[in-house]
């Protein structure tokens, strides 16, 4: 045992790969959340009326809803006049092309092993990188746009494309389905937006990178992505966060909007800064993902590797509204040290025939705490709806929690919901197997936690997994005791 | 190679090694039989370094160096192989992955280069047909939903692979069929060169027609009570255990 605790010592101190801040010049709003505040940030980026309006009904919803009480986490209450609500590293103008942009800015995101340099990548993603509130870049648009792809920034589209941004918009997530979605739409600053025409098959992996850099900070963004029948695309999301002493409110939105026999795959690996093995500072996350089903088969995947931030708060979810939709939700959520995370999805079936399928790991160790929450809620008139959820709780040593909160509400006498719940615990004796084969501690309990967390991360694309692994065994190093 | 000197174990309050004496020399095969519950599996595992077992005196020599000073890897990685009495499961990773991670961990130790995937495969396919075990069983999650058989055959895989100077086979004859364990001899005698050794731990003088011991020895409430030849283990067959138990009590 003492050999596992000096083992704990040495990488529970470890520090986080991505706690750098860069010496950025940034453009900030003062302190504090008003009227005003909204005014000035839609006045900074230059908006049209309607949006302005929209924030300051956002906003005037927002001061009558209450913070949520009801997840499994705690906190200090936060001031939300204490915080900037917006920061963007200054450019002197909008960048043309890459040459115009801020070596810093290359160099942050180079650190972090994003090269928003076209032709040094090589796995063809294309990028758009959102650094504090701002995009900041997004790469191969020019590929994209013959195909009638759209892929930008959230505050472009609003000035190239505001009839789409107009129709999509809080379509999926209203300004007030939530504190937080209330709060985003209020003040969001930027994002990444993207629109796939009909029948087209995006080509590459659209990826966007957030990063907060900017101490007290919100980060507030907003993604759409809205598929045209018959299309498809893949989307992957990487976050990190410099470390810091005071907690972050990072509050993003999430909308999906997929057609008729539309199919969009949507994958996170969420590495926010979850403050220090004593549960000193980290990024608070709550986050607000859902996607709709709107077009008879269509389907929408959510694939989620979350082992960042103090406070997880989220729940990707999917409204099965077309016949025959499909939504999936894949997740393994790890928490160490004073981790929570309070996590899991939403399977809304309206249409007939609809499927969905959830399958969440959760892995705890340390003091921390992770919880499922999940619905399955069939509505009346969904016919020969089926639902299957596994939900797995993997223990690493005795002072970490892990708990499932699985809400079933059928409707219709046709559906089949299958729940199936396990707890269990990394084995001494599959650790001493492992052992006796002369693999490390490290390694063995990486070996059986990505093994565990299989089925999920075999849903990531290639990239994205093997980074996902290794963020796993990152996370979790010298978790066993 | 191997030099046990009055060794002595215990688990939480109940000692279960009573002064164990024991040398094994290069090349040599050493069977260990005994009632259930005598200690064979205690012994094995603390030579192997299971934490649980708390060695209370006594002294394990294993090729000039301190065995009990050793961390459980470095011992494996000095060529120490158990083969258990039950194999672990581990779900989502495939046995192929588990040998890959253990094989290049164990050569990176050694300060030698990791083997590519190609280097890896061919090694692979050479001792799964040694053993005789099939692809597909190594593709799945390691020993999960393994019958009895499969579990052990693939714990010989597992020694091929590893190539151990002192290999310990506890009961890996057990849950075999005849041309199964046939099989497994005929694996293990593959592998039986003039320096490496090979202790089995079993309960069937079967086994040891296939693979011919040179010692035998009784193991009896965490003692070695009678040491002799294959003719021992016949001996033993034809009688059991209670002329042995009687001689211990006399004495
Ligand atoms: N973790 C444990 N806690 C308590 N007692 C234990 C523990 N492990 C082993 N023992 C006891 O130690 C004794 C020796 O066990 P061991 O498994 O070494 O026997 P064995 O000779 O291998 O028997 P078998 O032939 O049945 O495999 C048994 O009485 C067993 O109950
Ligand atoms: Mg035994």
């Amino acid at each position: 045992m003492s050999k596992d605790n000096q083992v704990l010592e040495e990488l529970t101190s470890k520090e986080y790969e991505h706690g750098w801040t860069s010496d950025l010049e940034t453009d900030s709003a003062p302190k504090g959340l008003s009227e005003d505040i909204i005014r000035f940030i839609s006045t900074k980026k230059n908006e049209p009326e309607w949006l302005l309006d929209w924030r300051l009904d956002a906003y005037r919803q927002w001061s009558k809803l209450k913070e949520p009480t009801w997840p499994n986490i705690s906190y200090p209450a936060i001031n939300y006049q204490d915080l900037i609500y917006y920061s963007a590293p200054k450019q002197k103008a909008k960048p043309k092309n890459l040459e115009d942009i801020d070596p810093e800015l290359i160099k942050t995101f180079e650190k972090l092993g994003i090269s928003l340099t076209e032709q040094k990548r090589l796995t063809g993603i294309a990028v758009d990188a959102v650094i504090d509130s701002v995009s900041v870049a997004t790469t191969y648009k020019d590929t994209l746009a013959e195909l009638g792809i759209i892929f930008c920034s959230f505050s472009e589209a609003v000035q190239e494309h505001p009839e789409l941004v107009k129709k999509y918009m809080g379509s999926v997530v209203p300004v007030n389905d939530n504190y937080f979605a209330a709060l985003n739409a209020a003040v969001f600053t930027d994002g990444s937006f993207c629109y796939i025409p009909k029948g087209v098959r995006c080509p590459m992996e659209l990826s966007t990178y957030f990063r907060i850099n900017a101490a007290n900070t919100g980060q507030f963004e907003r993604t759409l992505i809205v598929a045209d029948e018959g299309s498809y695309v893949s989307y992957l999301e990487g976050c990190t966060a410099p470390m810091r002493d005071e907690n972050q409110l990072h509050a993003a939105v999430v909308e999906i909007y997929a057609m008729k026999d539309a199919q969009v795959k949507y994958s996170t690996v969420q590495n926010w800064y979850p403050g220090d093995k004593n549960g000193k500072g980290g990024i608070y996350n709550f986050v607000t993902k859902r996607g709709l089903c709107f077009g008879d088969g269509s389907k929408i995947s959510w694939t989620q590797v979350e082992t960042g931030s103090a406070i997880t708060w989220k729940y990707p979810s999917c409204i099965l509204k077309g016949n025959n939709s499909m939504g999936e939700f894949y997740s393994v959520a790890v928490t160490n040290n004073y981790q929570q995370a309070d996590t899991g999805s939403k399977m809304i079936h309206i249409g007939n025939n609809t499927k969905s399928r959830i399958v969440s790991k959760g892995i705890s160790a340390g003091h921390s705490q992770n919880s499922y929450r999940g619905q399955v809620k069939i509505m009346k008139r969904a016919e020969n709806a089926r639902n299957f959820s596994q939900c797995d709780s993997l223990l690493m040593g005795d002072q970490c929690g892990a708990h499932t909160f699985p809400y079933i509400d059928v409707e219709n006498k046709s559906a089949r919901v299958e729940h199936e719940a396990t707890t269990s615990k990394i084995g001494e004796d599959q650790i001493f197997y492992c052992l006796q084969r002369g693999i490390d501690e490290e390694s063995a309990v990486a070996l059986i936690v990505n093994g565990y967390a299989k089925e999920v991360l075999n849903q990531l694309p290639m990239e994205f997994a093997v980074e996902a692994q290794k963020l796993l065994a990152l996370t979790l190093e010298g978790s066993v005791g | 190679m191997l030099s046990i000197k009055n060794l002595q174990a215990k688990i939480g309050d109940k000692q279960i090694l009573n002064g164990i004496n024991l040398e094994v020399k290069a090349g040599e095969v050493h069977a260990i039989m005994g009632p259930n519950g005598s200690g064979k599996s205690t012994l094995a595992s603390v030579l192997a370094g299971r934490e649980d077992y708390e060695v209370v005196q006594g002294e394990v020599e294993f090729q000039g160096q301190n065995l009990l000073d050793m961390a459980p890897e470095d011992r494996a990685r000095a060529g120490v192989f158990l083969a258990f009495q039950y194999p672990v499961e581990i779900p989502g990773v495939s046995t192929i992955n588990f040998m890959k991670t253990a094989v290049n961990q164990i050569l990176k130790s050694r300060g030698q280069q990791p083997l590519d995937a190609v280097s890896f495969l061919k090694i692979m396919k050479e001792k799964m047909k040694l053993v005789d075990i099939d692809q597909s069983l190594l593709n799945r999650s390691l020993n999960e939903g393994f019958s009895g058989g499969e579990k052990k055959r693939n714990e010989i895989f597992q020694m091929a692979m590893l190539e151990p100077k002192l290999a310990i086979l506890d009961e890996t004859d057990s849950g075999l069929d005849i041309d199964a364990l046939k099989i497994v001899a005929h694996g293990v005698n593959k592998l039986r060169t003039k320096s490496n050794a090979v202790i089995v731990v079993t309960h069937y003088q079967r086994l040891l027609d296939y693979i011919i011991p040179d010692f035998v020895h009784v193991l009896y409430k965490g003692k070695i009570v009678k040491s002799g030849t294959k003719d021992l283990a016949l001996e033993l067959e034809a009688k059991g255990y209670d002329w042995i138990k009687d001689e211990v009590a006399v004495a």
